[in-house]
């Protein structure tokens, strides 16, 4: 007997190793043949506050988080504050269990550490009247003292996941491959023993009157579970980039972290700087000097690059940016997901913008247009950028192994070498006429690298001419700005007419109403769509990608398609739906906003609400914690 | 076989090759210190045998900026402050480059002040050439970081109550390994202080006073000029930090009252440059990165090779 789904949530304060544990949990399903989602919810602290991994494996494609959650293995937080009486932040220690009680589904299982979380404390939230209510079983089991019997008192979270697949009935044997792997000696021992001595415990102590099992599942092909840092980090990597400078900010740190690690071995340089200001220039000057550079930040060091940004659009120095939003403004919610920043990475610096933005929808989207991004600004001569927020950055999924299995692309696009320079047009002294308007091609006018024979100009940040001499000549200015913008409408022809879409298109084809998402919050909207055509609704959904230049053909046709369409995004002041009326605002009308901005990204059955509340005109207010912004003229 | 054949060519090289063919006429004054530091490079490039294809001037804003636009190298007119983050990471992607950024004291001391000190820190193989008169001339003759204490202008009409900022002993502090200062009065000296500084392995950071005659001083204002390794009334090894540090504190604290000192204050061929610190960790490639993207036999490693760890 195995269900359908197990969202099995793992929670406790940071440093208690649950990201450690719900990795290796979340490969152990992995590898029983199941697909996997984990969703991540952390404080901005080193030590302590209630933090939980949600993983959701099913034996079907999973590509959100799921509505609450089923199986609950609270570890209590063992960095808790001591609470003063009425203490602001109250009693940390019990947090990892009381706060995750509201989501949890009816028959949903507690695990809990009674050796951390005290009896009383426990009185204390009426656990036992709610479950009775709800019908939760709850299992309290020392996993301290176990833990310590058999090893150290930090291994109380392998004593969990022993007590967890014992309720499951899973096998043991993923898991303790797994941990063989990532450990050995005294430690590998000692947690194997806690893992036995859990598992064997808990199915000797207690009857099992709950239904919940791990669901059964096969996968045909090999595997691997990765974030969406890791998805952009080797995309990078694939389009042969290697040049990354940053400081670090959360949720952008991974990306930076990741490739920091392997471009010693690949023979790259990564460079921590003094902030984001030289972390951004530092990718123009390494790109100028024709390597494949990147660098990154989140919303705030973000700000800090807008003037290098602006530097390599003038100077056509092709460069990729990626922004990882969290929620704003100013220092806001460090270690919380929103989708705030995109007017923010679309017009920052000053003048008209000249710059490429993509935002991938899941990881193989993620991995996808950051090679795109690449291809694009190396071809094009202008910054590209990929957006994604702290959601994308750290869920992660299994991914097929093979679909890694590519080519690197190092070409350095519309560069030129020594023997084509020489063919190339110059000034009366010698100097290549690397911003020639006469003879561009898509508005690229190809460029030359220091040190290279007869390739010598003057890149700069002033309007300049041919060969890069500051000019304000109007003529001039005009023709290298047309020339400039041109490179935008060719982009576009280029993913229209030669590439595959990177929109990414769900449900009913002929449907009247439409859901309308961007970035992240694809896979909820994927699910919520489906969900919606099984009640009988007849919904379909886009979720665009290519933030600038706009996919206004494909957004044109759909909206023409449908009679209404719900825009669903992570922030309060709906900004993706003023792009789409910026580009497209005969569509006004058709268009109600459906917006979340608590922290929290969203969960399918919210969207569902949105729908059937919004434009399928149930009667009944929407419960869950998210916005309506009404259709213009509304 | 390079990509870049510039870099290294053996030749005999004229000094005019460094003047644009198709000269823009210059923006500065008549009288302007920086024709002195335009002048010295010319000079000292071939000199030291470098040619301009394998040149890389990087400048920031300012009259100062636009030295690249009358100096025939590569070049890299940036943003306000930030000639030294694009200069030093031309350098990491081409350690073969002879690369040098210039700029003046609100770019380099002010607005660019902290990349300055890593870069000085970090011990960039470069030249850093600031251009310090003083003031801000391109925006009409604002107070500036290295402005005496009361100076007065425009925006600041009561004087200023901020004693300048100290640029050689920020320097020396921050970890630059050639330090000097040259003035645009003194063109003999200054040809040899920049000849030595594109020579020097490391961070060489040139502190050269360019007169504003339009918005400050004019260059008898300069006049005379002492350099503190011919005079008799100075003595101290330009090898040993503590000298160098009072030998510095003292320049600084004369100029404001008129007396103009000048020469190396600070040299120390021992330090490794940051390129060979970051080699040594393993985390530079041998051969300059740039070149591998014109190689057609690289081999370029794939995240496909990374996927055990993930699986």
């Amino acid at each position: 007997m195995s269900s359908d789904e197990l969202i099995w949530r793992i929670a406790g304060g940071s440093g208690d190793g649950i990201d450690s544990t719900s990795q290796n949990f979340a490969k152990a399903l992995m590898r029983s043949g199941l697909d996997v989602f984990t969703h991540r919810h952390y404080p901005s602290r080193i030590r302590g506050g209630h933090t939980y991994v949600e993983i959701r494996a099913a034996d079907r494609e999973v590509q959100s988080r799921g509505d609450g959650y089923n199986f609950l293995l609270s570890l209590g937080d063992s960095f808790a504050r001591n609470p003063q009486e009425e203490a602001y932040y109250g009693n940390e220690e019990i947090k990892p269990l009381s706060e995750n009680l509201d989501d949890l589904r009816e028959g949903g299982i507690i695990v809990y550490d009674e050796g951390l979380i005290s009896d009383e404390d426990v009185e204390e939230i009426d656990l036992e009247a709610r479950a009775e209510e709800n019908d939760w079983h709850v299992f309290p089991m020392d996993l301290r003292g176990l833990a310590r019997e058999h090893g150290r008192e930090v291994m109380r979270n392998t004593a969990g996941v022993g007590v967890t697949a014992a309720l499951l009935d899973m096998d043991l044997e993923h898991i303790e491959d797994l941990m063989s792997d990532a450990m050995g000696g005294d430690v590998l021992e000692s947690n194997l023993e806690i893992l036995h001595e859990a598992y064997e415990t808990t199915r000797e102590e207690y009857e099992f009157e709950h239904d919940l099992r791990a669901p059964e599942g096969t996968h045909d092909t090999e595997q691997a579970l990765l974030s969406g840092s890791n998805a952009i980090a080797y995309g990078a990597i694939d389009a042969g980039c290697r040049f990354i400078s940053g400081y670090p900010m959360t949720p952008w740190t991974d990306v930076f972290t990741i490739l920091s690690q392997n471009f010693p071995d690949m023979g790259g340089i990564s460079e921590q700087v003094e902030d984001e200001i030289a972390a951004a220039a530092l990718a123009v000057g390494a790109s100028h000097a024709g390597v494949k550079a990147m660098s990154g930040s989140s919303g705030g060091g973000f700000a800090l690059m807008s003037e290098p940004l602006g530097l390599a659009e003038m100077t056509e120095t092709p460069v990729v940016l990626i922004e990882a939003m969290r929620a704003g403004p100013s220092t806001g919610m460090p270690t919380k997901p929103e989708q705030a920043d995109l007017e923010h990475v679309l017009y920052t610096s000053q003048g008209d913008s000249q710059r490429v933005v993509f935002a991938p929808g899941n990881i193989e989207e993620a991995y996808e247009q950051t090679r795109l991004a690449f291809d694009i600004a190396w071809d094009y001569q202008i910054p590209a950028i990929i957006i994604y927020d702290q959601k994308l950055s750290g869920e992660n999924t299994n991914v097929d192994v093979e679909f890694f299995d590519r080519d690197v692309s190092p070409d350095l696009g519309s560069t030129l070498t020594e023997d084509e320079l020489r063919e190339a047009a110059h000034d009366n002294s010698g100097k290549f006429k690397r911003f020639n308007y006469a003879d561009a091609e898509n508005g690229v006018a190809p460029r030359s690298i220091p040190g290279q024979k007869g390739g010598r100009y003057l890149a700069t940040g002033n309007e300049h001419s041919p060969v890069g001499h500051i000019s304000e000549d109007p003529d001039n200015r005009v023709a290298q700005m047309d020339r400039r913008l041109e490179k935008l409408e060719s982009i576009r022809e280029e993913l229209d007419e030669e590439r595959e879409s990177t929109q990414t298109y769900f449900g009913d084809e002929t449907a009247e109403y439409g859901i309308i998402t961007w970035g992240s919050s694809q896979g909820a909207v994927e699910e919520a769509v489906s969900r919606l055509n099984e009640n009988g609704h007849s919904v379909k959904g886009l979720s665009v990608s290519d933030m600038m230049p706009f996919p206004e053909a494909e957004v044109t046709e759909f909206l023409e398609s449908v009679d209404e369409a719900l825009v669903v995004e992570m922030n309060a002041t709906a900004q993706f739906r003023g792009l789409l009326q910026k580009e497209l605002g005969r569509f006004g009308e058709k268009l109600t906003s459906l917006l979340k901005y608590n922290g929290n990204p969203f969960e399918p059955a919210e969207i569902v609400e949105g729908y059937e509340v919004n434009l399928a005109d149930e009667d009944r207010e929407p419960t869950a914690q998210v916005r309506i912004e009404p259709a213009a003229g509304d | 076989m390079s990509a870049f054949n510039a870099i290294g060519e053996d030749r005999e090289i004229d000094r005019d090759e460094f003047t644009p063919g198709v000269e823009p006429q210059p923006t500065w004054c008549p009288g302007c210190g920086d024709f002195g530091v335009l002048k010295s490079l010319k000079q000292a490039l071939p000199e030291v045998g470098k040619t301009p294809e394998e040149v890389l001037t990087v400048t920031g804003i300012g009259c100062s900026g636009k030295l690249n636009s009358y100096l025939d190298t590569y070049g890299f007119h940036t943003i306000h402050g930030r000639s030294l983050p694009v200069a030093r990471a031309a350098k990491l992607a081409n350690t073969d480059l002879e690369v040098i950024a210039a700029g003046g004291d609100g770019d380099g001391y002010g607005i660019g002040g902290n990349h300055f000190v890593h870069t000085a820190r970090e011990n960039h193989d470069m030249t850093y050439i600031v251009f310090n008169n003083e003031i801000f001339g391109l925006t009409k003759g604002q107070t500036s970081p290295t402005s005496p204490k009361g100076h007065k202008s425009k925006t600041q009409p009561s004087g200023s109550a901020k004693t300048p900022i100290r640029p050689l002993s920020q320097s020396l502090t921050s970890g630059a390994s050639y330090i000097a200062r040259t003035a645009a009065v003194n063109p003999n000296q200054a040809k040899e202080i920049i000849a030595e500084a594109i020579e020097h392995d490391g961070f060489a950071h040139v502190d050269f006073l360019t007169q504003c005659p339009t918005w400050n001083k004019d260059a008898r204002q300069y006049v005379p000029y002492i350099d503190v390794q011919e005079s008799d009334d100075y003595d101290f090894d330009v090898t040993d930090r503590q000298e160098a540090a009072e030998m510095m504190h003292e320049t600084e604290d004369v100029l404001n009252e008129g007396t103009v000192l000048t020469g190396r204050y600070y040299v120390d061929e021992d330090r490794p440059s940051y390129q060979e610190e970051k080699a040594a960790v393993g985390e530079l490639p041998d051969q300059p990165l740039a070149e591998r993207y014109f190689d057609e036999d690289a081999e370029w490693e794939r995240s496909y090779d990374l996927l055990e760890r993930h699986t």
